[in-house]
């Protein structure tokens, strides 16, 4: 049975098919992939941001204990402290503590049943140190002799050691995990690519034998690979924009933005994402290729 | 025909477009499945390849069409030394071999007419230049009205004459052909033989590699034949020896 066939309409077809059933898994592995890494990439965003918040906090704050002395009342020594703390370069603010909120602070030692006005429980003044060139404890502490106070000043050092050393670790982990993902990712793209494209060896085969050099065949299936990687790569990347999406407004006060702070603007890191899996695709389906022709020769 | 089937022909011929110096061939480490071939062949010489079944053809024409290296001897194609060629170089020469294989090789998803395209425009020829040359020859090859028809819709002696148009499209220096009428029946596989007679007059050197004597017997042309991977006999019409 005759087909028509118009020579002046035709046109040349791809050298590789324009689609192929084992594109689909491929798509799906890759964006999963692409997914998880991105949703890492999300995570380590976000805790870097809380590690930083931890250690601001301790770092703009100092809390310093007042012993009366002189027969000076524990209210008036802290009021004296505090003024004096307030007027020091690098404060920006110094209030004392209500003598209940000291109490507090040591009732669960003591218990409710101790009569704590009989025990010479000293007052606390709280400062706040400004961001930019915070007083530190020298400073404090020099203020607070000069005015004649029996005062010890607890800028939180220790604490923020741990902290800071906590907050790093998290930090290294987070991108740890991130890297090891990306990793794992990587080379599952490019065991995929591998894979779908010892799938087409006989395309290969008949180039090659044709007269094709291994450019002109590499470049075919590095294009063919990486659109396949990028459309995997978009797909899993707005995945897990999606996802950071809602924790973020699942977030607010009481919810997870607290444990987890993250950031509108942490959501365009996902956008590299189809860029490099295209990228690793394009690679291994580079290799590959080579190493078939190779094999051929 | 006259065969001396117990010499290997040494080749004298300074010109030929396959020289064999004394090549044997194993896959891996395997037996050697051709040994000590030494031959030529001229340049618009005609030449069957025969033997049994596991004898050495197809490897002989791999040998030819660089899918394959010897392990021992030299391969000299259009006067020059396989083993010296530069790999960049190797699709430039391949480019001046057609051939058909014995499994045709075509690429389902594209139509008869590009499967017949395919070396031209791997050759980087522009669709206008080469068209209707395209066209013309699937009519010469009897595939006219089949031009838009994808291979797995071809019967088995459409894609064999599909197969041979993509091995000549680009006009090649030799044609190599594997049992290309093992698939079809007598009267195609004369039809397809006078294709190749065709393409002979044009100055084509054609290399068929067959079992079928009869095709063989009736042709009259030379005859290089292979016993257990041994040239037993090679006609000196052929012009190689």
């Amino acid at each position: 049975m005759s087909e028509p066939f118009d020579l002046l309409r035709w046109r040349p077809q791809p050298f590789l098919p324009a689609s192929d059933a084992r594109d689909g898994s491929l798509i799906f592995v890759v964006a999963v992939l692409c997914f998880l890494a991105c949703l890492t990439a999300l995570g380590v965003l976000a805790g870097d941001r809380a590690a930083r918040g931890w250690t601001g906090q301790l770092v703009g704050e100092a809390t310093v204990i007042i012993r009366p002395k002189n027969g000076e009342s524990p209210d008036a020594a802290a009021a004296r402290a505090a003024e004096t703390l307030a007027g020091v370069e690098g404060v920006s603010e110094a209030r004392a503590l209500e003598r209940e909120k000291a109490y507090d602070l040591i009732r669960p030692w003591l218990g409710d049943s101790t009569d704590l006005d009989d025990l010479p429980v000293p007052r606390l003044v709280a400062v706040e140190l400004t961001s930019k060139a915070p007083a530190d404890k020298a400073a404090l502490e020099l203020a607070l002799k000069i005015q004649g106070l029996d005062a010890v000043v607890d800028d939180h050092s220790l604490w923020i050691k741990d902290i800071k050393r906590a907050a790093s670790l998290t930090r290294w982990l987070a991108v740890g995990v991130f890297l090891l993902i990306a990793l794992a990712a990587s080379a599952v793209i490019a065991f995929a690519t591998r894979a779908g494209l010892a799938a087409r060896r006989e395309i290969v085969e008949v180039l090659h034998l044709s007269g094709a050099e291994a450019v002109f065949i590499s470049r075919l299936f590095q294009i063919r690979f990486a659109r396949i990687a990028a459309t995997a790569g978009v797909l899993g990347a707005a995945a897990a924009a999606g996802a950071g999406a809602l924790l973020r407004m699942a977030g607010g006060g009481e919810g997870l933005t607290p444990v987890l702070p993250l950031a509108w603007s942490d959501l365009f890191a996902v956008l590299p994402c189809p860029l490099i899996a295209a990228g690793v695709a394009a690679l291994a389906a580079r290799f590959t290729a080579n190493a078939l022709i190779r094999g051929l020769e | 025909m006259s065969r001396n089937p117990h010499d290997t022909v040494i080749p004298d011929a300074d010109d030929a477009v396959v020289r064999f110096d004394d090549v044997s061939m194993r896959y891996g480490r395997g037996a050697e499945v051709l040994k000590d071939l030494s031959f030529a062949l001229s340049p618009g010489s005609f030449h069957f390849v025969t033997g049994t079944s596991g004898a050495g053809k197809s490897s002989l024409l791999k040998l030819i069409y660089l899918a394959a290296r010897p392990s021992k001897g030299l391969v000299h194609l259009f006067g020059r030394d396989t083993s010296e060629l530069d790999p960049a170089d190797k699709p430039f020469v391949r480019r001046r071999i057609g051939v058909v294989f014995q499994e045709f090789r075509l690429l389902e998803h594209l139509s008869t007419f590009d499967n017949a395209a395919l070396p031209l425009r791997i050759a980087g020829r522009k669709p206008e230049t080469y068209r209707s040359d395209v066209a013309e020859l699937l009519a010469w090859v009897g595939l006219k009205n089949r031009m838009r028809a994808m291979p797995a819709t071809l019967a088995g002696g459409e894609k064999q004459r599909l197969a041979i148009a993509r091995a000549v499209v680009n006009r090649p220096d030799i044609l190599l052909a594997d049992e290309p009428t093992g698939n079809v029946d007598q009267v195609l596989a004369l039809r397809i033989f006078r294709l190749f007679v065709e393409l002979n007059r044009l100055g084509t050197t054609i290399v068929i590699a067959t079992h079928d004597q009869d095709l063989v017997a009736r042709s009259g042309r030379p005859v290089l034949h292979l016993d257990d991977g041994r040239l037993t006999a090679m006609d000196p019409e052929g012009g190689g020896a």
